[in-house]
């Protein structure tokens, strides 16, 4: 790892104040404490930043930690209460995007800002056309485009269509997008939610050959092992202020989640073996056609046993909805079976979502706003969503409002669901709250068999361990649990078998054992087939990264 | 609380912008006819003094919100599953022909309290009956419940025109409507309930059906928010994906919406059939159906906005025909304006001024916090 341009001394300690870098450079950035309220909330509390010219700069913390704000007030979606900015020494006051972008920043979004049907040079040009008439601006920004691309090696045809591009090549174009405006200084909003291991190291390389160019990089991430992976030097957000920053190679995973949460945690799931029973579903041969017929589920059997977690890998948008739709009774079968004890749900005898989960199915989807809540419910109308018919929450007419309350209210004190107030509307409790809310409506009821996506996505560190646990508590009374997540690092560790999914295909099937992210990712990327790199430049980095 | 949308309590978001709204409706109307040369604040008195200043005129406007009040329901309980029934207007017609029905049928047999509630239900199955059709399409076959609606108004106009010339024309009359209804098929008028028990006011067509736009504005409020099957039909109108999750038969639920939404408005037709004209005739229904959509809107949605609103409307109307009486240079379309402005503020725009409270508001409160603070 290349640590230059490093502070040579380390003075800060834990929950201390920023660390002085004792350096002749003028930094890149530096913020001066910045402070941003909304209403009551303190987003921002005298934060203060400093990124050194051509370094990568980590940002960590949990979700609310004020990564984000911070963030939007460096690039001018938001405007300080106080505190000051100052690029390259200079102060700037960013009142706009356009401000940010003209004093030499650039970002790339988690959601990616792009025009799918459009092609990645007018993609690039959008916003910066630089004149009414196109033809001409065109073919300058087409030189410029193949000039950056080579300097910074970063390959991509003009003329592809957006929507035709694999995510990892459209981060790339919103990368390009960023130096074609002139950006010196990138920020790197969660860049790696949706790449594989392998796209994941091509972007870090990327990353590499930008710092060695001079580009300064703030990367705002939650993920641990990115920042040891990439990063010269890491600040930690906690609750709105700057609670540390360590050079990165004097620090360790376990310090800096100690650091964001403000306790220890338990990195490292602990579990016994697991002592699978009997087999409670069965899939056979499954296959679905979505509504423009393509074909996103293809030929999946799998078996689920009770006392058995099985984790399904994969990138997302390869198949794995679909599967949690399919088992689940929501989306119809087009090919092959299903069992469940004695009930076979083939496309000649249909299932229902509501008839699935009357045979003990609880289903924890992978998107909890587009499916697991109604967000502008409250609490105690969410802690219901399924079982609304059940007869405990009804008379012969009205619902017993009563009734609801005070099941929610005994799911939150269970589920440690804050603020614990069922007459609060979903939307307003904080995403793990949510999750936790969701989980609790699903796990409750003790189901057989547990159909579970993205448990922790978006949840902060002090609730992945709590929900981890939970998961754990249940196989081991005997359910059956899938359990489908991007995240691999979750699938390892709770998993005790894993299935690799591909283009809805089945392309591996191992005990978690015998299981490495190296391994798994390959697969996942399908390098068989075609990879993203050579394997054996693959297997060594991932190696690193998932250390 | 941890939103960083400031938000405005209740009393401001559901009290004050409406009669802000209203205000700056009347502002512009104020304006228009100070144009055209008349005393808006004459005008003013005038439809105020025609809407509310004597017994005769609550009474029109009572019976003009009833009709409100039933529309307004239809369109709110089916925008709560998200589905926009402009068919109002058409459901109300074709209720009204059940109504008509049962009537002629029954009323030389049988006595009132055995007709109203035959009645009722009559008007519902065909209101029910005629929004079932847009209903299915949406939902078994995709068509755009927006376009089917509209088409069934058009079709319910053409059915009533055929049968009331070709079929349910009284004997030997010239103009297409039915025999009028023996006075047992009657409902009391409100001036004939106030004698029974002393009261004397004047006439009006203030009828009895005033009190089942108050049972079914009950009624609704409970069925929405208080029943698993208004949980469904929410749930539908906020988030499909969810719905379909939870076990909930879209379909079905899409269908039953309509067929309730078109119940409601049938009613217009008990109102106005066995209320006020006791003969089935053309074009009772007076565009009842699409203001219904502009109270709905007003109304949030919800039964009590829904009543408040029908009386503004109600009001309006009434107003608005005492102020054409009564000044002639303000014409029909001067009133129709008038109204329009009260539902381009109310409704269309009602967020406008939304914006400008919240910062006024919230740069009260922190005054009012750095106050105790220091």
């Amino acid at each position: 790892m290349t640590v230059e341009q490093i502070a040579t001394s380390r003075s800060d300690v834990a929950g201390g104040q920023t660390a002085p870098p004792t350096t002749s450079k003028t930094p890149a950035i530096e913020l001066k404490s910045i402070s941003k309220s909304f209403g009551p909330v303190k987003a921002n509390q005298n934060v203060d930043l400093k990124v050194l010219p051509g370094t990568i700069h980590g940002i960590i913390g949990e979700n609310g930690a004020g990564k984000s704000t911070l963030m939007s007030i460096l690039y001018g979606f938001y405007e300080a209460d106080s505190g000051d900015i100052f690029i390259n020494g200079k102060k700037q006051d960013i009142r706009s995007s356009k401000d940010a972008i003209s004093a030499g920043i650039g970002m790339v979004h988690q959601h990616f800002m792009l025009v799918e049907t459009f092609t990645v040079l007018e993609n690039v040009m959008l916003g910066a056309e630089g004149g009414s008439l196109l033809n001409k601006s065109s073919i300058s920004a087409r030189d410029e485009l193949l000039r950056l691309s080579q300097e910074y090696s970063l390959a991509v045809d003009p003329d592809a269509l957006i929507g035709e591009l694999p995510v990892g090549l459209q981060q790339r174009v919103e990368i390009l997008k960023a130096l074609y405006r002139g950006a010196e200084i990138l920020i790197l909003d969660e860049p790696t939610g949706v790449l594989t291991p392998q796209e994941t190291e091509q972007l870090f390389k990327i990353l590499d050959i930008l710092r060695s160019r001079g580009v300064s990089i703030i990367l705002i991430t939650h993920k641990l092992q990115e920042i040891m992976a990439i990063t010269d030097r890491v600040s930690v957000m906690r609750a709105g202020t700057m609670v540390s920053e360590r050079e990165t190679k004097d620090t360790s995973k376990n310090e800096l989640a100690e650091l964001m949460v403000g306790r220890k945690v338990l990195l490292e799931v602990t579990k016994a073996d697991a002592t699978p029973q009997e087999t409670l579903l069965e899939a056979k041969e499954i296959s679905y056609r979505d509504e423009d017929g393509i074909l996103r589920l293809d030929n999946v059997s799998l078996s689920l046993r009770a006392g058995e977690i099985v984790g399904i890998a994969g990138v997302s948008g390869n198949g794995q909805t679909e599967l949690l739709a399919a088992l689940s009774g929501i989306c119809p079968l087009h090919q092959g079976s299903i069992t469940i004890g004695d009930r076979e749900i083939t496309p000649q005898t249909p299932s229902s979502a509501k008839e699935i989960r009357e045979f003990g199915v609880a289903h924890v989807p992978e998107d909890r706003h587009r499916m697991g809540m109604v967000t502008a419910f409250d609490a105690k109308e969410v802690a219901i969503m399924g079982y609304h018919d059940d007869s405990s929450y009804n008379g012969t007419f009205l619902m017993n409002t009563k009734a609801v309350e005070n099941h929610c209210r005994q799911l939150m004190q269970d589920y440690d669901v804050r603020p614990e107030d069922p007459n609060l509307k979903s939307a307003n409790f904080s995403g793990g709250n949510q999750q936790k809310l969701v989980l609790a409506r699903e796990m409750d009821r003790a189901p057989k068999i547990l159909l579970v996506g993205q448990p922790t996505r978006g949840v902060d560190i002090g609730a992945i361990e709590f929900i981890h646990k939970n998961l754990i508590k249940m196989r081991d009374t005997g359910s059956a649990i899938l359990l489908v997540s991007v995240e691999l690092e979750e699938v390892l560790s709770l998993s005790d078998r894993i299935i690799v999914m591909f283009e809805g295909r089945i392309v591996g099937d191992v005990s978690a054992k015998d299981a490495d992210a190296c391994q798994l990712g390959l697969l996942m990327g399908n390098a068989g087939e075609e990879g993203t790199g050579t394997p054996s430049d693959n297997a060594v980095v991932t190696g690193e990264v998932s250390r | 609380m941890s939103s960083p949308n400031k938000t405005l309590p209740g009393w401001i978001d559901i009290g004050l912008i409406p009669l802000i709204n209203i205000a700056l409706a009347f502002l512009v109307s104020g304006f228009v006819i100070w144009l055209i040369g008349e005393d808006p604040i004459e005008a003013v008195k005038i439809m105020i003094n025609g809407a509310f200043g004597y017994d005769e005129a609550l009474g029109y406007t009572l019976y003009y919100t009833t009709n409100f009040i039933f529309t307004g329901l239809a369109v709110a309980v089916a925008f709560h599953a998200s589905l926009f029934n402009i068919g109002g207007e058409g459901q109300a017609y074709i209720g009204g022909l059940g109504v008509g029905l049962l009537c002629l049928l029954l009323d030389q047999y049988v006595p009132l309290w055995v007709i109203l509630p035959l009645a009722i239900i009559a008007s519902g199955l065909f209101g029910a009956a005629w929004a079932y059709v847009p209903a299915y399409l949406q939902a078994y076959r995709g068509s755009h419940i927006v376009i089917t609606t509209i088409m069934f108004n058009f079709i319910a106009a053409a059915l009533m025109n055929y049968l009331l010339v070709n079929v349910l024309i009284a004997r030997g009359s010239g103009s297409p409507e039915s025999r009028v209804f023996e006075e047992t098929a009657w409902l009391p008028f409100m001036h004939e309930i106030f004698a029974w028990f002393g009261a004397e006011i004047t006439r009006s067509p203030l009828n009895l059906s005033i009190v089942l736009a108050g049972f079914a504005s009950i009624f609704v409020w409970f069925f929405i928010w208080h029943t698993r099957w208004g949980y469904a039909i929410r749930m539908l109108g906020h988030n499909e994906n969810a719905a379909q999750y939870s076990g909930i038969d879209t379909k079905r639920v899409i269908i039953g919406t309509m067929c309730l939404s078109g119940a409601l408005a049938s009613f217009v037709g008990i109102n106005e059939i066995m209320g006020v004209h006791h003969r089935i005739l053309l074009e009772f229904t007076a565009g009842y159906g699409f203001t219904g959509i502009a109270v709905s809107l007003m109304g949030r949605n919800h039964p009590v906005g829904i009543i408040i609103a029908s009386l503004l409307f109600g009001a309006l109307y009434q107003g608005g025909a005492e102020l054409a009486f009564e000044i002639p240079t303000i014409q029909k379309e001067m009133i129709t304006t008038i109204q329009g402005l009260v539902i381009l503020f109310c409704g269309a725009l009602a967020f406008m001024i939304r914006p400008t409270l919240e910062r006024i508001f919230s740069n009260f409160t922190q005054e009012n916090k750095t106050a105790v603070v220091e």
